[in-house]
């Protein structure tokens, strides 16, 4: 069955993708909000930017991440000037890069929830006297459920996939960086087919349930009457 | 300072709205226009829905808005019934109440079972929104707006939406809410029958402008506003029910002036009605003879004013103290010689009630 490092490269991933996700669910869904109500002119750039992971090479992304994070770049050196070290390498370097990574499966289906959520119910909540950020957690809230469920399923399990930025960022280290996409990876690379299989159905395995289950069990947006 | 002074300038390309309203702190205020004539943003900057910059909006004494001071939505002591429900699906018809009672910070006036008896929705109150009618729900709306015990009311059509029928279900409950709260209340409408069913006082919109501003049965007959209304020109009187024919199914009502019979409606003596008598439906005559035309009135002709058609007059003409407007020809006019000061006979073909 599974060995050892198998199961901590499994727990490892898990570790990550739950983090990345409760972390990209507060940053992101204030991003999504604002980028679902504002008219701005800022709206597109930060739109653009926001969505640029799913069609930048990860590679990309990781190595300049890596350069950021470096000991000459702006957020190695604010690290260091805070004695937190350095990222790169580190479980922390590899969450900093995923949240950057899986920031649109995030933001992406909470700003569609949101802005099927309209104008109206936030007056409605208005005129019986609940503040905005009331009215926010009130209403805009329950009324995105199924938008959370969704976008938290797939920046979890966008999560669980990542390869080449871990492999920028993070490298191979057992039980700290090396992930089950890495093991796998590894695994292949010393001819041990049989583990990989293993691995590999796993995670097939578990991606097909959870999309099933996002897929198959749906609900329906609730909608103002 | 007892009223409501309202003041709001906006300027937005293909619109401009400038009114400089004084309005009656208590009754039923209907802000009557054409869809694009301004009424709902007049409305949304009394709530705070838009803002109007240097706009001024005082309610009874209290300054809601001003050059230095501006209230958000959820700050100002309002009641708002839009024109679709738009009631929160994820909660219950329960939920949906209590969610502005339990935000309410002012004093409650209005207890919620008072509203929810007010607008007859006991049997609903566990009920999701998606399981209602749509009248249903516009009454659920309606006890939700009073339950945050309002010291004004905003309604923004909150009948166009529904058909005829349902219509029919909500106008009492609308009667009631004005007549037993002392509560004010602005109404948008584009409906006439609404507005004189309803109103105390009438606004006129138009093209972002007021052009009429004052009690209803003044406002409805004047001679400058009809071509407004369209077909729906007609005055309002205020009658009580004073006999009733029970072998030809017939009642008689009194106003200031004379009297008038009707279908026998089924409501006691001595009810105040009010009786809306459109101009299409009030002919004149030189002699008194044998017509169809029950209900004849001698009245005085007060003044003549053209009509949105050329071959048409509006004239309007003193019974009592009453004022009927009277739709004619041209022909009819100048064959008659129909001018002020001059009394005619005055045929009324047809009235309807507004209980």
């Amino acid at each position: 069955m599974l060995t050892d490092s198998d199961l901590q490269a499994l727990g490892l991933t898990l570790r990550l993708a739950s983090i990345v996700t409760l972390i990209l669910l507060v940053i992101g869904t204030p991003i999504a909000w604002w980028l679902a109500r504002t008219h701005s002119r800022w709206k597109g750039p930060v739109g653009a930017v926001v969505a640029l992971p799913l069609v930048l090479p990860p590679s990309v992304l990781g190595f300049y991440l890596l350069l950021a994070m470096g000991p000459n770049g702006p957020v190695g050196q604010l690290t260091q000037s805070m004695g937190m070290g350095l990222l790169p390498f580190t479980f922390w370097g590899l969450v900093v890069a995923s949240v950057f990574y899986s920031m649109p499966f995030m933001v992406q289906p909470l700003q569609t929830a949101f802005e099927s959520v309209g104008d109206r119910p936030l007056e409605v909540a208005a005129t019986l006297r609940a503040s905005p950020i009331d009215a926010f957690f009130s209403v805009a809230v329950p009324m995105s459920l199924p938008g959370f469920l969704t976008a938290s399923i797939l920046t979890f399990t966008h999560t669980v996939g990542e390869f080449g930025v871990v492999l920028m960022i993070g490298g191979n280290l057992p039980g700290v960086t090396r992930v089950a996409s890495v093991q796998i990876y590894d695994h292949v690379e010393a001819l041990e087919y049989l583990q990989a299989h293993r691995l590999s159905a796993v995670l097939l395995l578990f991606s097909f349930i959870v999309l099933l289950v996002l897929y198959a069990w749906r609900p329906t947006p609730r909608r103002s009457v | 300072m007892d009223r409501i002074r309202a003041r709001f300038q906006l300027y937005r390309p293909g619109f401009t709205l400038d009114v400089d309203l004084d309005l009656p702190g208590r009754g039923l205020t209907a802000l009557f226009g054409h869809s694009g004539s301004g009424k709902t943003t007049v409305l949304r900057c009394m709530a705070g829905l838009e803002r109007a910059p240097g706009g001024r909006l005082m309610v009874r004494g209290q300054t809601w808005q001003n050059s230095t001071h501006w209230l958000p939505t959820h700050q100002r002591p309002i009641g708002y019934v839009f024109q679709e429900a738009s009631l929160f699906a994820h909660l219950s018809v329960m939920g949906n109440l209590r969610y502005g009672l339990k935000r309410n910070r002012e004093a409650p006036r209005i207890r919620l079972e008072q509203a929810i008896t007010l607008l007859g929705i006991e049997p609903l109150l566990e009920r999701k929104p998606d399981r209602l009618s749509g009248g249903e729900r516009q009454r659920v709306s309606m006890a939700r707006a009073l339950a945050v015990s309002p010291s004004l009311l905003l309604m923004d059509e909150p009948l166009a939406a529904l058909d005829l029928a349902r219509k029919q279900e909500i106008l009492p409950y609308l009667e009631r809410l004005r007549d037993e709260l002392d509560l004010p209340i602005i109404y948008v409408s584009h409906a006439a029958d609404e507005v004189a069913r309803l109103a105390d006082h009438l606004v006129v919109l138009e093209q972002g402008g007021v052009i009429a501003s004052g009690p209803l049965a003044d406002t409805l007959s004047r001679l400058d506003l009809p071509i407004h209304l369209g077909e729906d020109a007609g005055t309002v009187l205020q009658a009580t029910v004073s006999e009733l024919d029970p072998q030809w199914h017939l009642m008689r009502v009194d106003f200031d002036g004379g009297h008038l019979w009707t279908r026998d409606h089924g409501l006691p003596l001595g009810q105040r009605v009010r009786v809306r008598v459109l101009a299409r439906d009030v002919s004149l005559a030189e002699h008194p003879g044998t017509s169809s035309i029950q209900n004849l009135l001698r009245g005085q002709i007060d003044a003549l004013a053209a009509d949105d058609h050329p071959g048409l007059t509006l004239v309007r003409v003193r019974v009592g103290t009453a004022t009927l407007l009277a739709r004619l020809t041209q022909r009819a006019v100048a064959t008659l010689q129909v001018k002020p000061g001059r009394e005619f006979w005055v045929q009324v073909k047809s009235v309807a009630l507004l209980p």
